[in-house]
């Protein structure tokens, strides 16, 4: 009984402990924002740019203040983010605490809900552009404007500031020409008899964002459209009818071993491929296919009830700035400003020449075809490969 | 029963076990079901309440704007409709199909072990079987890639492109699961056939029966439960199998938990959460259907093996 009472007298002093950390942890955010307060009025949880705080220097001491970031769903290896995550410790002072990097979108989603109010949740999101637009409709995002916002195009953006695109690129067919003769430039090229037993997508499209891409991209090489993927599903099925589409899925050690020798995805990741790839024994070609040109974009958003509100902002200032933009790009990744970047002399020429080429603009699809398209997917997609 | 467990009633007069079952229930009433509270919170806590958020998520929605919850059976129809009953009959098959062959490789093999009478071979077999068992997700999966895909090893020097075969295939990830599920099936088994008393089958023999009459009417009866409890718990272990199938086949194959991580952890389909807990509740149902099967038959005989 002594033991026990003991231990119970332990537990209530622990939580007294926790209790006042957490309450603690509560409070650091207001002190700079009282401290702000003075010029501008505002808490950083509500401030909607930069200039809520009065300077981007007063935002950046109000977020060393708070000296850590959450970020979640970041894998290091995937458009840069770990030079990206590097960068901005470095350069701020500021601990980023990287949660779960292999996390999807959902999960994120999930963070965000699960932990309200907590100090561990995730203060920024990196999101599919569905999450961000339901994230958006269930108010979950703290609506902020990046002082680069008037340069992010109309159709890439919240009107209201909740989210906006990052970076983004095309689908690609990634080919080892080590292994195989002639490489696929097109969606019509990969249904060749030669192909049989080659062709693969990063993971199933009802899951991956990037499969989901190579669907929707050989819809548009097969007469379909934004708000028709059908011909898309019915491409993979003949592709898996002839043999030469294998439902593995391709990660880096697949494609090293030679047993996704094509694989379909986001020219970023499979220009990521090439680098890595150098000098062992592949040689990873990237091709944009001209029949189905597909790209998109990923989304960044603020948790409205971020625990590290300030570092939240400074981290989206910072991905917006010419400095993060460029980061991406050296990731093969074409960063949001990338256009107006090209205009005022600030993208990184040399990472632009190592871009996968594009002939014209891309076009996105509107909320509801998107839904359409994956409605039809999530119905038909087992159906048609089975 | 043990005093310490009974500290309550102590006065509490000598119990026949073999007769008047109900009146014995009834006299021990309440205070002995005291005992088995901390049980009962631990089960509650731990099993009841998940599954009651299962549940609950199951047959309710929630307003995104006003967060109003109502009631609601759509998503358990949704479950059994479409791509999503697919997917739950494809789970069935797979996990009874593979359940049954690595049951009957996993009897074979501890039985040849048990009968060899060698210590060092018993030892060496359940000690890898203990890690083959273990050994799944995203690791086995590539090591089968890389051994038995298209451009494997076994795959090139075996020709076995030419005889038709494909990993990424109902077949395929039928061998694969049955790489972890025969081992299982070994230890869960051995234990059984070493409670088949040697002294049995010379008292048969004695008689005059056959080994086949032997194994007819007095092992198989015997073994019974064990051998239904080693197949409702490979049954079990492939029916929840995940991160293998995920990585080897995506969607070719239709199964429950790939179309259950889509709903829930994916990056394409959004607000499908609903029906992946009702998609959840439904596995829940089959695998206490299965039980409900396993649990009488294995009452009835299991007093041979102790």
């Amino acid at each position: 009984m002594l033991s026990s009472s003991a231990r119970r007298g332990a537990a209530v002093l622990l939580g007294a402990a926790v209790l006042t950390t957490l309450s603690a942890c509560g409070a650091a955010p207001d002190q700079p924002a009282g401290a702000d307060g003075a010029q501008t009025g505002k808490k950083p949880g509500a401030a909607v740019s930069a200039a809520d705080f009065g300077s981007l220097e007063a935002l950046t001491a109000a977020a060393q203040k708070e000296g850590q970031l959450n970020v979640i769903a970041l894998p290091p290896d995937w458009a840069n983010y770990g030079e990206i995550i590097k960068a901005f410790e470095a350069k701020y002072k500021i601990k980023v605490n990287s949660e779960n990097p292999d996390a999807s979108s959902a999960d994120e989603i999930a963070a965000v809900k699960s932990r309200k109010g907590q100090t561990r949740a995730p203060d920024v999101l990196d999101l599919g552009i569905a999450f961000a637009r339901s994230g958006a409709s269930e108010n979950l995002f703290a609506p902020y404007r990046v002082t680069a916002w008037d340069k992010i195009p109309d159709t890439q953006k919240d009107p209201e500031g909740r989210w906006y695109n990052d970076y983004g690129g095309y689908v690609s067919i990634g080919c080892d020409a080590a292994r195989i003769p002639t490489c696929p430039q097109t969606f019509a090229d990969l249904l060749k008899p030669e192909y049989k037993g080659k062709v693969a997508l990063n993971g199933n499209p009802t899951k991956s964002g990037s499969a989901f891409g190579g669907v929707y991209a050989a819809a548009l090489a097969n007469q379909g459209s934004f708000a028709d993927i059908q011909p898309g599903i019915d491409f993979f099925g003949r592709l898996k009818k002839s043999g030469n589409f294998i439902p593995v899925e391709s990660t880096p050690a697949t494609v090293e071993k030679g047993e996704t020798p094509i694989s379909i995805d986001w020219d970023y990741l499979n220009a990521g491929y090439a680098e890595q790839f150098k000098g062992k024994g592949v040689d990873w070609k990237v091709a944009v296919p001209t029949d189905g040109v597909f790209a998109q974009f990923y989304s960044q958003a603020i948790n409205k009830e971020a625990p590290n509100p300030a570092a939240a902002r400074l981290w989206m200032e910072f991905l917006y700035s010419a400095e993060g933009q460029n980061l991406w790009l050296k990731g093969h990744a074409r960063p949001v400003l990338l256009p107006a970047m090209t205009q005022d002399g600030t993208a990184d020429k040399d990472a632009v020449t190592q871009l996968p080429q594009v002939q014209g603009t891309p076009a996105f699809p509107a909320s509801a075809e998107l839904d359409q398209a994956k409605a039809a997917l999530a119905e038909k997609w087992d159906k048609a490969l089975s | 029963m043990s005093p310490s467990t009974t500290p309550r009633t102590p006065t509490a007069p000598p119990v026949d076990r073999t007769a008047g079952g109900a009146a014995r229930r009834r006299r021990r009433g309440p205070r002995t079901w005291l005992a088995v509270l901390p049980l009962l919170a631990f089960t509650g806590l731990c099993f009841g309440l998940p599954l009651g958020a299962i549940a609950f998520g199951a047959v309710t929605r929630s307003d995104p704007a006003s967060g109003a919850t109502a009631l609601t059976g759509e998503h358990l129809a949704r479950s059994l409709q479409g791509p999503y009953l697919d997917s739950l009959i494809g789970s069935v098959q797979l996990s009874a199909l593979t359940a049954l062959i690595g049951g009957v490789l996993g009897v074979v093999i501890a039985q040849a072990v048990v009968t060899s009478g060698s210590a060092g071979l018993r030892g060496a077999t359940l000690t890898a079987s203990g890690v083959l068992a273990n050994f799944g997700g995203v690791p086995l999966a590539f090591a089968f890639i890389a051994t038995a895909g298209i451009s494997g090893v076994v795959t090139r020097l075996a020709d076995l492109g030419g005889l038709g075969w494909n990993l990424y295939s109902f077949t395929g990830l039928t061998v694969v699961y049955l790489y972890f599920l025969t081992p299982l099936m070994v230890l869960v088994i051995a234990p059984a056939l070493d409670g088949l008393r040697p002294q049995w089958r010379e008292a048969a023999q004695n008689s005059g029966a056959t080994a086949g009459q032997f194994w007819r009417h007095v092992g198989l009866p015997v073994l019974a439960p064990s051998l239904l409890g080693g197949f409702v718990l490979l049954f079990g272990t492939a029916f929840a199998a995940h991160a293998t199938a995920a990585a080897l086949v995506g969607g070719s194959v239709p199964l429950v938990t790939l179309k259950i991580a889509d709903a829930l952890s994916g990056n394409v389909l959004t607000g499908q959460e609903n029906v992946a807990l009702a998609l959840g509740l439904d596995m829940i149902l089959i695998a206490g259907l299965v039980m409900a099967v396993y649990l009488p038959l294995q009452r009835r005989s299991a007093r041979w093996l102790r």
